[in-house]
């Protein structure tokens, strides 16, 4: 990502493209990454909830997965998780990196 | 009426703090504001002071807000704010706008207890209709974990550190909720993450209040608290529990306690897994664990006896 | 329809505020500034404006929210005196860093300690590098004028930086003289509507105001500000030739007397220049060939201009009523730094005067007039700085 230029058409410290954030792939700060066991999730959205990046994908109420572009890995959806009967639905393991 | 808040309808909901923000992993304040956010329904504004949330959602040419935000200094995030509400009564009433807004301000404890508290009061003073939420991560974690007025009784911080002859921050916290409630304003509340229906139902109740709000909410820091990463939920919830914190809301003076924890866990509970607290169990410094325990007790008496009688159980 | 009163200087500002309506106004009372705020808070109670009026529990506050509302998306105004601008400067910076078309009244007073409430222009010189542009008033008309014209260079579109329109304190701010107003339909019309730009409340553009700028950028963003800066000189001389039209007064960047054929000269700012001028007459009826130059526009510091007008000279005295202890003056800075690549160069001096409401008086101008008489014929040395009318 290339960085403007500031000069006197644009000294304004203003951003005018809400929410553009989305271009920074924070994924790359995981060391840990989340996995999901949908066999023991009941869909209650705890992890949705709590996930300080957003990173839980949620359709139609149930979760799909997460978002690993945007995932910091922290371990909050695992540790929050309730699961089913005891049983997590998600843990966290080590991330393979290239 | 507001919205619903059962999270398969929240989840349907646009979140409105973009992914690609350089909160820390694991960070409550991102989980605070995020909560905030889901529970209001009308087009929100915002202001910040510096500080963590600040520097971490904008940053050029990025923002991660998709709501008009705006932050100018440290101090001040109040009297922004004011000014900004101020100009949309004033257009308002000229015709010059016609939606609905809501006015929101994120600041962090140093920007609220300590270096903002003027500019906080004078604001409450004035009636300016804004609902200021503090998450309140009890330093100053930004500039690298300095103890602040929010910074508990016994903390070990970079600039209380626990040494061999002060064991760590000497001073108790501000109890900045009650000091807000002094200014009469017709809202005052205490939330936790951890209580996420409590929060946002009191979120919506302050944002159907006309006037200035307040409402302090913990925010777990894992970096600052010495703590894990995956911890922010699970330490809120024992602050809780402990009633370290207090779920409370005043309205026009009235107070209610919003929940009683089944079974009040002792404060050791919230302190052991924190870093910041490791200094206390080394039998020198028992005391201060004792003597924190009997003022949580104390409050935790007073605070029922002001208003248990209404309290609801989640 | 023009008419002609005598009113005090902060009634002709409060005046020129009721006629400008801004959406909003914030501010703290402070002396001599709070006689202003006074008047324009009962036109606000007795319903003759729109303007929302914050009346804040500081000046940090009050530029703060001056901030707020002027990135809010309307016209902005505010005042204040010594102390009071020397609290709100962490913001002054903020307000021009964030382009925002702020005007405020500075009612020039000393700056503590010792506490004094009198005029000198110790504040506002403090705030000259803060990026806010400077007009300078001598008295009680020439700040209704700048307060009018600022609106105008300040949201012109190139521009968007804030003004600060300067008057004595107590001096111009309390006593009463004969000025012109304008009728309120022709000041209206004059400043034109305000055009928001990138409104912080038009939610259906969702900006973020005051992001981090690190090293990548702040540099450059820092250029274009001077830049900007620049831009001034053309905006505020076309705003000063549309203003003549409407007033049949004439604004230049800086005003001159007597000067064309002058040897020696005095440079002033504000009030004293009219007891200065006064002496002027009186030295020119003994065959002294003496003139006078007194900026209006002090930042931007229109360097060359002021070059032009005063490189002939002999022997220039600055008379500065604040002072950098230890250096030279801000005004007497800005004249050596103005004539220092000229050809020929005047013998330049640097006099402080007047603070914390010291008298100025004409035996004071006479004074320095001698001295400059002196130095020119060669007589005595040259002492370049030095305060004058200390009580023996
Ligand atoms: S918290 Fe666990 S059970 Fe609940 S939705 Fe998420 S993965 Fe499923
Ligand atoms: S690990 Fe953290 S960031 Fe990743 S999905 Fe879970 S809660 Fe979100």
């Amino acid at each position: 990502m290339k960085t403007k230029i500031i000069d006197r058409s644009n000294c304004r410290p203003v951003i005018t493209q809400a929410g553009n954030s989305v271009a920074l792939k924070t994924g790359s700060w995981r060391s840990l990454e989340p996995v999901l066991l949908k066999e023991n999730c009941t869909n209650c959205l705890l992890c949705w909830l709590y996930c300080p990046d957003m990173s839980v994908i949620v359709r139609d109420g149930k979760v799909e997965g997460f978002d690993m572009d945007y995932c910091k890995g922290c371990g909050i959806c695992a540790l929050e998780c309730p699961g089913k009967k005891g049983q997590k639905a998600i843990r966290m393991r080590k991330e393979e990196k290239e | 009426m507001s919205s619903s808040l059962k999270i398969k309808e929240l989840s349907k909901k646009e979140i409105l703090l973009a992914q690609g923000h350089r909160m820390c992993q694991g960070c409550g304040a991102s989980i605070v504001v995020k909560m905030v956010m889901l529970a209001i329904d009308k087009p929100i504004v915002a202001c910040s002071p510096t500080g963590c949330l600040e520097v971490t959602t904008c940053i050029s040419d990025y923002t991660s807000w998709k709501i008009p935000w705006i932050h100018s200094a440290f101090e001040n995030a109040a009297a922004t704010m004011a000014g900004v509400e101020t100009m949309y009564r004033s257009l308002k009433k000229q015709g010059k706008i016609s939606e609905d807004m809501s006015f929101v301000v994120f600041a962090g404890d140093g920007g609220t207890y300590d270096i903002g508290f003027q500019s906080l009061s004078g604001a409450l003073e004035r009636g300016h209709d804004m609902l200021y939420i503090c998450y309140d991560n009890g330093a100053y974690m930004n500039t690298g974990i300095q103890r602040s007025g929010a910074t508990p009784f016994g903390a070990s911080t970079t600039t209380s550190p626990a040494g061999s002859a002060v064991p760590g921050k000497i001073h108790q916290r501000k109890d900045i909720t009650r000091i807000m409630a002094a200014h009469n304003i017709p809202y005052v509340a205490q939330a936790s993450p951890s209580h996420h229906l409590d929060l946002m139902r009191k979120i919506q109740k302050a944002l159907s209040i006309e006037g200035p709000k307040y409402i302090n909410i913990l925010s777990p820091c894992h970096r600052g608290w010495r703590s894990k990463p995956d911890d922010a939920i699970a330490l809120s919830r024992l602050a809780v529990n402990t009633s370290f914190w207090p779920l409370f809301e005043i309205e026009n003076g009235k107070t209610r306690v919003t929940y009683i924890p089944k079974d009040k866990r002792p404060l050791r509970e919230f302190l052991r897994p924190q870093g910041r607290f490791a200094h206390l169990f080394q039998p020198e410094n028992e005391w201060i664990i004792e003597k924190s325990q009997a003022k949580i007790d104390a409050d935790w008496s007073a605070l029922l006896a002001e208003g248990a009688c209404e309290a609801i159980e989640e | 329809m023009k008419k002609k009163i005598a009113v005090t200087g902060n009634e002709a500002l409060a005046e020129a505020l009721r006629q400008i309506n801004p959406d909003v106004c914030a501010a703290y009372p402070i002396t001599p500034q709070t006689d202003m705020m006074q008047r324009f808070s009962e036109f606000v109670a007795d319903g003759l404006v729109d303007t929302e009026l914050m009346l804040v529990e500081s000046e940090h506050s009050a530029m703060s929210a001056c901030i707020g509302a002027s990135a809010g998306g309307g016209r902005v105004a505010t005042a204040t005196s010594g102390p009071g601008l020397a609290l709100m400067w962490e913001m002054l910076y903020v307000a021009s860093g964030m382009r925002c078309p702020i005007v405020m009244p500075v009612i020039n007073r000393a700056l503590s300690a010792p506490l004094n409430i009198h005029c000198d222009h110790s504040d506002a010189m403090g705030a000259r590098d803060s990026g806010w542009i400077q007009l300078w008033s001598e008295n009680a008309q020439e700040a209704y004028d700048n307060m009018i014209m600022a609106f105008r260079i300040a949201e012109h579109t190139d521009i968007r930086l804030p003004v600060m329109v300067c008057m004595d304190g107590f001096i111009i701010s309390h006593s009463l003289g004969i000025m012109e107003f304008l009728a309120d339909d022709v000041v209206r019309k004059f400043i034109r509507k305000f055009t928001p730009h990138e409104a912080l409340l038009d939610i259906n553009h969702p900006v973020s105001y005051g992001p981090l700028i690190v090293t990548d950028q702040y540099h450059e963003y820092k250029n274009a500000q001077n830049n900007i800066m620049s831009e001034v000189f053309d905006v505020a001389s076309d705003v000063a030739a549309e203003f003549e039209n409407i007033s049949g007064r004439r604004y230049g960047f800086f005003e001159t007397y007597k000067l064309e054929d002058a040897e020696i000269g005095i440079v002033i700012l504000n009030s004293a220049a009219g007891t200065c001028k006064d002496m002027i007459d009186e030295a020119r009826r003994e065959g002294i060939k003496i003139g006078l130059l007194k900026p209006r526009l002090f930042r931007p510091f229109p360097y060359e201009m002021i070059a032009a007008a005063l490189s002939h000279l002999k022997v220039i005295c600055v008379l500065d009523r604040s002072d950098s202890f230890g250096a030279h003056a801000p005004l007497f800075v800005e004249i050596a730094t103005s004539l220092y690549n000229c050809k020929q160069r005047p013998v330049l001096i640097n006099r402080i005067y007047g603070l914390g409401g010291r008298d100025f008086m004409p035996e004071h101008v006479s004074g320095v007039i001698n001295e400059m008489i002196d130095i020119a014929g060669k007589k005595i040395e040259i002492i370049p700085k030095k305060y004058i009318s200390l009580r023996k």
